[in-house]
């Protein structure tokens, strides 16, 4: 099994993130992670969703997203083609005998403190997979509170834009 | 403004300037406001059904028998659920079904009001797509699109969920006005024109195949590619099956036609697709039911596969050429790419097929103790009501019988569920293709188990004056479960008996006593009949009739064929052991295909 990165574009309707999320559960497809939100257009989001599947289960997955009616468009993103990006918050035990260290280590990743208190600090980080389990790793030995994290959210590089197509097709039937 | 209409008659309008004509449902709470302007509706008539599978299975039957939108009506919570079955069967075998159901005020919705259900959400993996409309205004322009997404592409049920204060309220927006209103889906456009690259392909796989068959299912039906078919057939010269779904896309009494193939297909069409060097799959799906074991199914087949759905292509089995089109466009494209292309010789082929064909035909035992064969009566039934008629079955033995039985000469005379496999779907479904057809005779072939879970819908056809003929084959029993026991679980017949004949127990062993146990009714054994079909035909204002011995066959098929003025039901009393073959043992490969029990066929035909 493989990581797939899929962009998808979506009408901006309710019920769609329920027949998204329904299409991968029943057809036994497991989602990693899903993040969605608006984008430039108010008619579209876009969900990007981290699938763990093999090649020809993703033809599948993606033959079916395609036939949802309120899915625009589907992209997969390659990893070497796409900007990758996820966010933590995390809550990490910091009194006076350790806060030092503790900054110093968020300062290593270009991480920063949201917030603070008395005995602990909320640092926020963003980047890729790697780059958070790595901190996480390192804020570990302090003593982790609470922990969440964002879904991934991924953009191709270079200057093209996947809502361009779509946004005319969504102009023609307007 | 003067002009001004309320949603409800803004439904109805709607309705009508899609082009539906006959709307089968049953009113309640929610839908209410609906009905009124219903009543007054000139162009669509309502039929008012006794349960809502009822209408929605009706519907399907009207869309079966007319290659139209079929629409039903419910409302809201119970009467929403009661489509949940026939939504499920069109989505299984693609049928177009627009579903209208009532729903809770907007305001009620999620604090589980008096007969909330969320309809939308349940249909959600049952539908091609559904609406929760949110406005008095949009009703017309979801309608359209309902009706859109119904029938185009890969045909479906579409469901509108109708809150009641939508249907109250009161809109500018007039049907007529606007018609056709533009239609808002920028995510769905669904291909039909192959691509000319993959024709061509397929046009030279075609031509350079030794061992080639066309596997045809009910995608050219949907496609209404019957003609063109039969012109792609002739050109090439090689053997046709039909699945399940497709029975009458090619003529039964085609040289070229070798039946249909899967579970209790003839030994010819399974054989030749197990054999094959090229399967050029139209409008199929590779379902289990067809391919048996998938890892051994057509092993040494290159695979062509047209579909309107890319999602089937490569779903079940690669394919080495897809195609994604309306197979009426694969299938001219097809002909016109094989035109220049040279013929293949089959005759190597062929001559390998025709012996199967003519050492393994359909076929079955007549009973040794006088009583009748159901096969006889289906087999009869046919050749007297004749390749005009339409026939609707339920689901089971006798299903499968009437698949293999009558010879379908002409596409959309023969209806069932294929792929849901919904017991109860003959009764309704054959009401609402008689509506769609009238003029054409309608028999459903039922059994005694399929038939009492919708026969309430008798009492809808005698009302409404809809005279379909229902023949229930009566072995007593759920006969394709009680085959399963027999071959596959020592014959301990698990409640499967259904007491409708006077030879059968009339209670379930099993149910504490165990095999053996008698019959806890207190009637001997041998005197009832529970229901006793001729009289509940009688109740429900239909014609009932029985048939116990073969000599009486013709001559009851010949009675009920003579009313035209009632709805027939005809009791025929079979032999309740018979079984269905060839079979294909569930998972088991299509190379153990046995024409009788522990009897396969010898293939001892020189390769080629």
């Amino acid at each position: 099994m493989s990581t797939h990165t899929l962009s998808v574009l979506v009408e901006n309707k309710p019920g769609v993130l329920a027949r998204v999320a329904g299409l991968f559960s029943r057809r036994g497809f497991n989602i990693e992670s899903l993040a969605v939100g608006p984008t430039e257009h108010d008619d579209v989001s876009r969900m990007t969703i981290v699938v763990s599947v093999d090649e020809l289960p993703l033809e599948q997955v993606t033959k079916q997203l395609n036939k949802l009616v309120n899915v625009i468009k589907i992209v997969e993103m390659e990893p070497s083609a796409a900007v990758r990006r996820e966010l933590v918050l995390v809550k990490v035990r910091a009194d006076l005998s350790v806060r030092s260290q503790v900054l110093e280590t968020v300062q290593l990743f270009r991480a920063k403190v949201v917030d603070v208190a008395p005995d602990a600090v909320t640092v926020e980080a963003t980047g890729t997979r790697d780059k958070l389990d790595a901190l996480i790793r390192m804020l570990e030995p302090f003593g982790i509170r609470e922990l969440v994290q964002s879904g991934m959210v991924a953009l191709g590089r270079g200057p093209r834009s996947i809502t361009d197509r779509s946004l005319r097709a969504l102009d023609r039937t307007a | 403004m003067s002009s001004q209409i309320t949603g409800a008659q803004s439904l109805v309008l709607s309705l009508e300037a899609a082009g539906a004509d006959v709307v089968f449902g049953i009113p309640g709470g929610a839908i209410l406001p609906a009905y009124d302007p219903l009543y007054d509706a000139e162009r669509l008539r309502h039929i008012l059904v006794r349960h809502e599978q009822g209408a929605g299975h009706a519907a399907e039957g009207y869309a079966q028998a007319t290659g139209r939108v079929g629409v039903c009506i419910a409302t809201s919570g119970p009467g929403a659920t009661n489509l949940v079955t026939p939504i499920a069967d069109a989505y299984m075998d693609s049928v177009p079904l627009v579903a209208i159901t009532g729903q809770v005020p907007s305001a009620a919705i999620g604090t589980d009001a008096f007969q909330e259900a969320d309809i939308c959400g349940i249909t959600l993996p049952i539908t091609k797509h559904n609406f929760l409309v949110a406005s008095a205004d949009d009703i017309p322009r979801t309608i359209a699109e309902a009706f859109h997404l119904a029938s185009t592409g890969r045909p479906g049920p579409v469901l509108v969920d109708l809150p009641k204060d939508i249907l109250q309220a009161t809109t500018s927006v007039l049907p007529a006005d606007i018609w056709p209103p533009t239609l808002c889906l920028p995510g769905y456009r669904p291909v039909t024109r192959p691509h000319g690259k993959q024709i061509r392909e397929a046009a030279r796989m075609i031509s350079a195949a030794r061992r080639p068959v066309l596997y045809v299912g009910g995608g050219v039906l949907k496609a209404r590619a019957a003609a063109e078919l039969r012109t792609l057939a002739e050109l090439t010269g090689i053997p046709v099956v039909t699945t399940l779904m497709a029975r009458g896309a090619f003529p039964d009494s085609h040289p070229q036609h070798l039946g249909m193939p899967g579970m209790h297909g003839s030994v010819a069409a399974v054989t030749a697709l197990q054999k094959s060097d090229l399967l050029i799959a139209l409008g199929a799906r590779f379902d289990d039911r067809v391919t048996g074991r998938l890892a051994s199914f057509a092993p040494k087949a290159a695979v062509i596969h047209a579909d309107i759905d890319p999602a089937e292509i490569g779903k079940n089995r690669v394919a080495d050429v897809p195609i994604v089109g309306d197979c009426r466009e694969v299938i001219n494209d097809l002909v016109a790419a094989l035109q220049g292309e040279p013929r293949a010789d089959l005759a190597g082929w062929w001559r390998q097929v025709d012996g199967w064909r003519r050492t393994y035909p359909l076929g079955y035992d007549l009973p040794t103790d006088g009583s009748v064969a159901p096969q006889y009566v289906i087999e009869r039934l046919g050749r007297i009501a004749g390749p005009q008629a339409l026939y609707v079955a339920g689901v089971g033995q006798h299903q499968m019988w009437a698949a293999q039985f009558i010879s379908y000469e002409n596409p959309y005379t023969w209806l069932n569920s294929g792929g849901l496999g919904t017991m109860g779907y003959a009764v309704p479904a054959a009401m609402g293709a008689k509506v769609g057809r009238p003029d054409a005779t309608v028999w459903a072939i039922d059994g005694d188990g399929c038939f009492q879970m919708t026969n309430q819908e008798l009492a809808t056809c005698a009302l409404e004056g809809i005279p379909i003929k229902v023949a229930i084959i009566n072995n007593g029993s759920l006969g394709m479960v009680r085959q399963w026991q027999t071959l596959f679980y020592d014959q301990r017949y698990s409640n499967t008996d259904l007491g409708t004949r006077p030879d059968s127990a009339g209670t379930s062993a099993g149910t504490g006593g165990g095999p053996g146990a008698g019959s806890a009714s207190g009637a001997p054994r041998g005197t009832r009949r529970v229901p006793d079909f001729v009289r509940l035909a009688e109740a429900l204002g239909c014609v009932g009739m029985r048939c116990e011995s073969p000599d009486e066959v013709d001559a009851t098929i010949d009675k009920a064929m003579a009313i035209d003025d009632a709805p027939v039901v005809v009791d025929f009393v079979v032999h309740r052991d018979a079984m269905v073959w060839p079979m294909v043992a569930a998972g088991a490969s299509n190379d153990d295909i046995r024409i009788a029990r522990d009897i396969a066929p010898d293939f001892d035909y020189e390769e080629l």
